[in-house]
């Protein structure tokens, strides 16, 4: 036991403290349970009970205890934690927060993770960086679902130490047998874990039994209280062991007799000397210098922030990972991952997003879903098109370039990446690397004599995709039609796609919910793109409601063989026009998913040519394209 | 790791540091020239030594600092080669708003917060690094690194970007910006400590001296010159006190305390009973004045 528990850090550990000896570490840890379970007041007793409180804010404490507390007279620790005023209000937390405290042995960082509303993606979020979990489980209720939930999001990102907390022990008469119970229905389930190690204490938050000092009420327990266990045990992670990883985060170049690669060394331990390979170039060199301000280094190892130099001048960027010579990463642009969801809008199959791994960001796409795992009854997997917010499900993804990665499960720091929306700009996805599908050198594209500049020099046109997008009834695919006959009379060879020759064929199996719709213009992109290669002008005309896909088709040509043409007429118009009758099925609910009316249309923002068909003809607006690609057609 | 937690906090910062420098446009740090701006710009230099900072400074001058805060921050842009940029609101300063007339909240709004906004929106930063920590205060505790604003410069609780392992989103709209902290997991322990352990310097006001003071509210206001309206029956009284926090010196309490030295510094705080903030006049109005402040896009 430590001082602590009685007051505050004496005068003398503050001389220490205050010394170069002070050789403290920093355990960071999370707490898993809901505010029935008591979490944010075993939280609140540890800040409590380690002098973390400071007389100003338990003053402001026991103000709002009066105002929003649940335990009467007594002050509300659990009131301490809830920061922002709404969740104050609301009497939950709905968030990450994040705690210290220290005692003389060691640093605390506590992230406080809610057992509520979207708990998957917080949770994850804050076991993250974290590792060791406390698990709460009310002793009245033993083992229950969010009890198995906890442990497999804390399996699956990797902490591998968990200390049961089993509180409320005061309201079960402090019973050796309810916590043998507990301890081994826990033990059975944790079989499909892989901890390294599980610790339960009986405590009681409310009244501090085990929590800071042994409980004088549980005579029968012998083992540690939870912040002396806390406080010792050893969690060092074998980052150290592992194959060196150097990603490279800022080349710092002050003048031309100094070029050095910052990053943060993410695993292992190298020396001057020593031979690294740039995972992607695959070219090699040794380290000269390990620099830093004060002063050079003889060695690093994971986790130190430093700048090195090598022997050679190799080309190396921010985003390329330096690594051990012998023991290479895997770079592949094909992966096999689990993905947890975070944000309100779902996955889509197909849908480009950009990834960000390591220093390492590209654009990426979720090839297939293979399945989903259920959080609370992990061993069972659905199948499923798209992740919901706080879903996790297994996938494959392809990436625009090759990454260089390892596996999540032997290197948490380089298997581990996120996804950002390409529009929303939003942090979308967590994912963990479990392997790569294949070397991406593999799957190069053939180079072949014949390529699309020998088909379209013979053709004698610039070969072209000319997107038309707009609501349905627009005009699209009249305009098509007149911009191919003008096109046909030059003696240019063209194709137009559309719904009628699409749908009925090579999109027979599709409908129109949103991830039909992506799918859609998904093949109706690559088709185009193996027609423009074929060296023809390709006229595509969908309505193409979302902005993502529109964009997707862009990057698979290559710069100005895409044009998007928005066909820019007014619901209103379209609907008196209706010249298939849709709009009043729409409208009688006898369609679903109509563009307009109960789907969305993202306009364009930057449309290469802009028609606003209430102000032109038809003709006109034909006229209009074709005048666009002469000019454009050098 | 063998390394000890001022190491680890260190290490966390300078990657955080280099990954702004590296993904965005038009870094700056903004620089209170207190403590914990003074551990912050420290780290920067570690960041990217032999390399200069690959961005500016910059410092919201309201005004009524104290003024060895000022002959300080000039200091050390001289003796680091630190390219500063000094930003007070012309428009509050032509009309005279100061802490007495229009109360120390909106003199807050208009002198710190508004010139805040303004000077970024002006030099068109689209990232701005701050001091503060996550152990300072509720609302901070579960603030992100990587802190979204809107272009306005708001800050919504609600829509802030999940943060996993040490993977941050820095990808923005033309005008939308990002607050980073890179202190966010220090506490004030380990500033004070890691201030002694590296040797760097902090502004005098730290430290305990005879300074004159007058008591108000039970607070010790230093007169810090001759724009200090005194009351009636207040005269400035020599006695040896020092600052835990800086800021304008009218709203900035003093303690009293006899601690010359970092190592006495640093004892009084692991005896100290109230924290820090206390100091700081503009957290008292309510509980979730900080909270209501981040949200108009005070730092």
């Amino acid at each position: 036991m430590t001082d602590i528990a009685t007051g505050n850090i004496s005068a003398a550990d503050g001389r220490r403290l205050s010394q170069s000896e002070d050789k403290r570490d920093i355990l960071h840890f999370l707490t898993c349970g809901s505010v029935d379970d008591g979490k944010s007041t075993l939280i609140g007793r540890l800040l409590y009970d380690s002098k973390t409180i400071f007389e100003d804010q338990m003053s402001a404490l026991e103000a709002v205890s009066r105002k929003h507390g649940t335990t009467g007279e007594d002050i509300d620790l659990a009131l301490l934690l809830d920061g922002l005023q709404a969740e104050q209000e609301q009497g939950i937390t709905i968030d990450v927060a994040y705690r210290f405290f220290a005692t003389d042995k060691r640093k605390f960082v506590v992230a406080d993770t809610p057992g509520h509303e979207q708990y998957t993606r917080n949770m994850a979020t804050g076991a993250s960086n974290c590792d060791l979990a406390v698990i709460l489980i009310d002793a009245r209720k033993g083992v229950l679902t969010q009890t198995r939930r906890h442990s497999f999001i804390n399996s699956l990102l990797g902490v591998r130490h968990v200390v049961l907390a089993i509180n409320k022990m005061d309201l079960v008469d402090y019973s050796q047998a309810t916590f043998d119970g507990i301890l081994s229905d826990y033990q059975a389930l944790a079989e499909s874990f892989d901890f390294d190690s599980i610790m339960a204490i009986p405590i009681s938050a409310r009244f501090g039994d085990n929590v800071v000092v042994q409980s004088n009420n549980m005579a029968w327990y012998q083992g540690p209280s939870l912040m002396s266990y806390l406080e010792t045990i050893d969690v060092a992670k074998a980052d150290r062991a592992l194959p060196f990883r150097f990603p490279v985060q800022w080349v710092n170049r002050p003048n031309l007799n100094f070029r050095g690669f910052s990053g943060t060394v993410a695993s292992g331990h190298a020396r001057v000397g020593d031979e690294l390979v740039v995972a992607k170039s695959g070219k090699t060199s040794r380290i000269k210098s390990i620099v830093t301000m004060d002063g050079d280094l003889e060695e690093l190892e994971a986790g130190q922030a430093v700048t090195l130099t090598l022997e050679d001048e190799i080309d190396i960027s921010r985003g390329d990972m330096l690594s051990a010579s012998k023991q290479r990463p895997c770079v592949t642009d094909q992966i096999s991952a689990h993905l947890i969801w975070m944000d309100n809008a779902r996955l889509l199959v197909g849908r480009p997003y950009l990834v960000k791994m390591g220093t390492q960001q590209v654009q990426a796409t979720v090839t297939a879903l293979k399945h989903k795992l259920d959080v609370n009854d992990f061993s069972s997997r659905t199948a499923g098109k798209a992740l919901e917010m706080n879903e996790i499900g297994l996938c494959n993804l392809s990436f625009a370039e090759p990454l260089a990665m390892d596996a999540y499960e032997e290197n948490r720091n380089t298997g581990s990446f996120i996804l950002i929306d390409r529009f929303s700009n939003q942090t979308v996805a967590a994912g963990l690397v479990r392997f790569g599908l294949r070397r991406a050198d593999n799957i190069h594209w053939q180079s072949v004599d014949v390529d699309k500049f020998a088909r379209s020099k013979a053709l004698g046109q610039r070969p072209r995709l000319l997107w038309f997008t707009g609501l349905s009834g627009s005009g699209k695919s009249t305009i098509a039609n007149l911009v191919e006959k003008l096109l046909h009379q030059e003696g240019k060879h063209t194709y137009l796609l559309d719904g009628d020759n699409v749908r009925h064929g090579l999109n027979r199996d599709l409908g129109f919910t949103d991830i039909d719709r992506v799918e859609n213009i998904r093949r109706v992109g690559e088709v185009s793109k193996l027609m423009v290669d074929a060296g023809l002008i390709v006229l595509s005309a969908f309505i193409s409601p979302y902005r993502a896909e529109r964009q997707l088709a862009r990057e698979m040509l290559e710069e100005g063989e895409f044009v998007e043409i928005f066909v820019d007429t007014p619901l209103e118009i379209c609907e008196a026009r209706d010249v298939k009758g849709l709009y009043a099925k729409a409208r009688s609910g006898a369609i679903k998913n109509f563009t307009g009316i109960d789907a969305p249309y993202e306009a364009p923002l930057d449309p290469d040519i802009h028609l606003k068909t209430d102000e032109i003809s038809a003709e006109e607006a034909a006229a209009k394209i074709v005048a666009y690609l002469m000019e454009t057609a050098g | 790791m063998s390394f000890t937690h001022l190491k680890a906090l260190e290490y966390e910062s300078i990657h955080i540091i280099r990954e702004v420098a590296s993904e965005f446009q038009n870094p700056v740090m903004l620089y209170s020239i207190g403590k914990d701006s003074a551990v912050m710009l420290h780290l920067a230099r570690k960041a990217f030594y032999p390399s200069r900072l690959p961005f500016p400074l910059m410092h919201i001058d309201t005004s009524w600092k104290f003024r060895e805060m000022i002959e300080f921050r000039d200091k050390m842009a001289k003796d680091y080669e630190l390219d500063l940029i000094v930003h007070t609101n012309e428009s509050g300063l032509a009309h005279n708003v100061n802490p007495f007339t229009h109360g120390s909240s909106l003199y807050t709004q208009i002198m710190k917060t508004d010139a805040l906004k303004e000077a970024l929106t002006a030099h068109k930063f689209d990232a701005a690094f701050g001091g503060a920590r996550r152990d300072e205060e509720k609302s901070r505790a579960k603030e992100r690194i990587f802190s979204f604003r809107t272009a306005n410069h708001g800050w919504d609780p609600k829509n802030q970007r999940p943060e996993l392992w040490n993977l941050f989103n820095t990808r923005i709209k033309p005008g939308e910006s990002i607050r980073v902290f890179p202190l966010s997991n220090w506490t004030e322990q380990d500033i004070w400590q890691y201030i002694m352990l590296e040797k760097i310097p902090i502004v005098p006001l730290y430290f305990a001296k005879e300074r004159p003071v007058v008591e108000r509210d039970g607070t010790l206001i230093m007169v810090d010159d001759d724009r200090l309206p005194l009351k009636d029956n207040e005269v400035p009284q020599m006695k040896l006190v020092r600052f835990r926090t800086l800021g304008c010196y009218p709203l900035t309490g003093a303690i009293e305390s006899p601690a010359t030295t970092l190592e006495a510094i640093f004892e009084e705080m692991l005896v100290a009973r109230t924290s820090e903030r206390q100091g700081r006049m503009i957290d008292h109005d309510d509980s979730a004045s900080m909270e209501k402040k981040k949200r108009e896009g005070y730092f």
